[in-house]
């Protein structure tokens, strides 16, 4: 058994911020990612990202990943297991990991679960023909790997992550036929909508995929409109011709290694599914065990960097390892947070996080 | 509209013009319409012409007086919702960002298009600019005939 005093599971935004105050804290820490490289999903954001200054506003998502991988780069207490994958987590804090064909177990004195989310899919006839895409698949062929989907291809969603990736794919040349969004409003920042549209992609709202048509790949959609009550309005089908679909209707939070150790988990529609009940430190209901970033409620990176920041101090402090500007830092990074959630878009969040505390005694 | 089609109302993209004679000088056309956590505008403007203040969900607000036109806010802002607009005898004038390949060359005729993407002009490209500083947002200087200063506001390279 390997000791450690923190095991960080997940290197994207939360975790590697997370990393970077608990290293500051003077704790040991492991930092586990199943991907080659650290960064999460910020490798792939080609875009410039929103927020202020502290949450590196107009700076392109790589670059983020590489100055938050760069900030741990002195750190001699940090050992970073890349290609990774952690296959157990149990309540007394061992962490089982298999890599390379070799399985290891450690002991830590206290773990942050930063696993993120992971894709929701649209339930259609024919969904699992060859072209049908998620959007992180997409965005990894394309701009991880430098290969494209398809040549024309349709958008399923709205939300900024499927505004992104079409502005994304029609820099790489790809033919956006539309987005169609199931919902009667457009998901994401009009800024990003608008952005599209001037370029002539249109943007169908309360429209989605009924069908998808092709013999050994997908060559064509069938899309309906949708009524106020989100039936199928008759006689309103449209076909299109494309050679690849991409479905981007929303993101679930990781939460499978919090429920091996039967942490309480509970369903937030306005967090995107079952998240981990926590307290107002980000501790889940197993001591120890704490949790940030889309893992405890899908928002954008730049809430997941400050989440990350405040978990590390929260989990040093845990451990008895003070940071030594912590109540500065907290005070900081709290407010960052709460400023983030301010706007009309941070409600559901706020709502949802409400939801998820109160009746939590442990949570008090 | 926009909420559904990604348009902005004609109304809505007006208020946010000043007056003919204030856009005799370049002043910045801030399109953000929507209280999205975002300052960058603000926080770039070597003048402190954009004011957010603290709450960085509001609008930024452009002091018409003391805004330059220098364009520095152009590849700044996040959702490229920023242009600068001058009215130079019968043409419009306008710094746009532009982040596609191939770019444009300087004398070269372009389409000029719309908030809803069509084809609505001529383009004459006047000046491309790239630097570091810019992080791979290009800022063209484009002039289309004045009449389509409240409509214009991107180019694309004419098939």
């Amino acid at each position: 058994m390997i000791e450690k005093d923190l095991i960080i599971i997940g290197g994207g935004p939360s975790g590697l911020c997370a990393a970077k105050t608990a290293l500051e804290a003077g704790m040991e820490v492991l930092l586990i990612d199943r991907s080659p490289n650290l960064g999460g999903q910020l490798v792939k954001q080609t875009h410039k990202f929103f927020g202020s200054k502290a949450q590196y506003a107009k700076t392109r998502g790589f670059d983020i990943a590489k100055k938050l991988i760069t900030d741990l780069e002195k750190f001699e207490k940090l050992e970073i297991k890349s290609n990774t994958t952690v296959t157990g987590l149990y309540s007394d804090h061992v962490v089982t990991t298999y890599d390379n064909h070799e399985y290891l177990r450690y002991q830590a004195k206290a773990v942050i679960v930063a696993t993120g989310a992971s894709e929701k899919f649209l339930a259609f006839e024919n969904n699992d023909l060859p072209g049908i895409y998620g959007a992180g698949a997409v965005q990894t062929l394309m701009n991880s790997y430098g290969v494209i989907p398809g040549s024309e291809i349709v958008m399923v969603g709205s939300g900024n992550i499927g505004l992104i990736v079409s502005y994304q794919l029609l820099q790489a040349g790809v033919k956006v036929k539309a987005i169609i969004e199931a919902a009667p409003t457009i998901g994401g920042y009009k800024v990003h909508a608008s952005k599209i549209r001037r370029l002539g992609i249109p943007i169908l709202t309360s429209t989605t995929v009924k069908k998808a048509i092709g013999k050994d790949a997908i060559e064509e959609i069938e899309i309906v409109s949708l009524d106020e009550k989100w039936n199928e309005v008759p006689n309103s089908s449209q076909f299109i011709s494309l050679d690849a679909l991409c479905i981007s209707v929303g993101l679930s939070p990781m939460h499978q290694l919090l429920s091996m150790v039967n942490a309480k988990t509970k369903f937030i529609n306005e967090l995107g599914g079952f998240v981990p009940v926590i307290d107002h430190h980000h501790q889940t209901s197993i001591p120890g065990i704490f949790v940030c970033g889309d893992a405890v409620g899908i928002e954008e990176a730049s809430s997941a960097m400050m989440e990350g920041y405040l978990t590390g101090l929260y989990a040093s402090n845990h451990l008895g390892k003070c940071h030594p500007n912590e109540k500065e830092m907290i005070t900081h990074y709290e407010n960052q947070l709460s400023m983030l959630r301010d706007g009309p878009f941070g409600i559901k969040t706020k709502v949802g996080l409400e939801k998820l505390r109160e009746g939590n005694k442990h949570a008090e | 509209m926009l909420n559904k089609t990604g348009i902005p109302e004609k109304e809505l993209v007006l208020s946010r013009f000043p007056n003919q004679k204030a856009l005799l000088k370049p002043k910045a056309i801030l399109e953000c319409y929507e209280d999205i956590p975002c300052n960058p505008c603000s926080t770039s403007c070597p003048f402190d012409a954009i004011e957010i203040g603290p709450n960085i969900n509001v609008q930024p607000h452009l002091l018409v007086d003391v805004c330059t036109g220098c364009g520095v806010c152009v590849p700044s802002c996040p959702g490229l919702a920023i242009v600068i607009a001058q009215i130079r005898g019968n043409d419009a004038v306008f710094k746009i960002p532009y982040e596609f390949l191939p770019m444009p060359e300087k004398n070269a005729v372009w389409d000029g298009v719309n908030r809803s993407g069509e084809v609505i002009c001529d383009a004459l490209i006047e000046q491309v600019v790239i630097n570091k500083k810019q992080d791979h947002t290009a800022v063209v200087t484009v002039s289309v005939p004045v009449e389509f200063l409240h409509d214009f506001v991107t180019i694309r390279v004419k098939l």
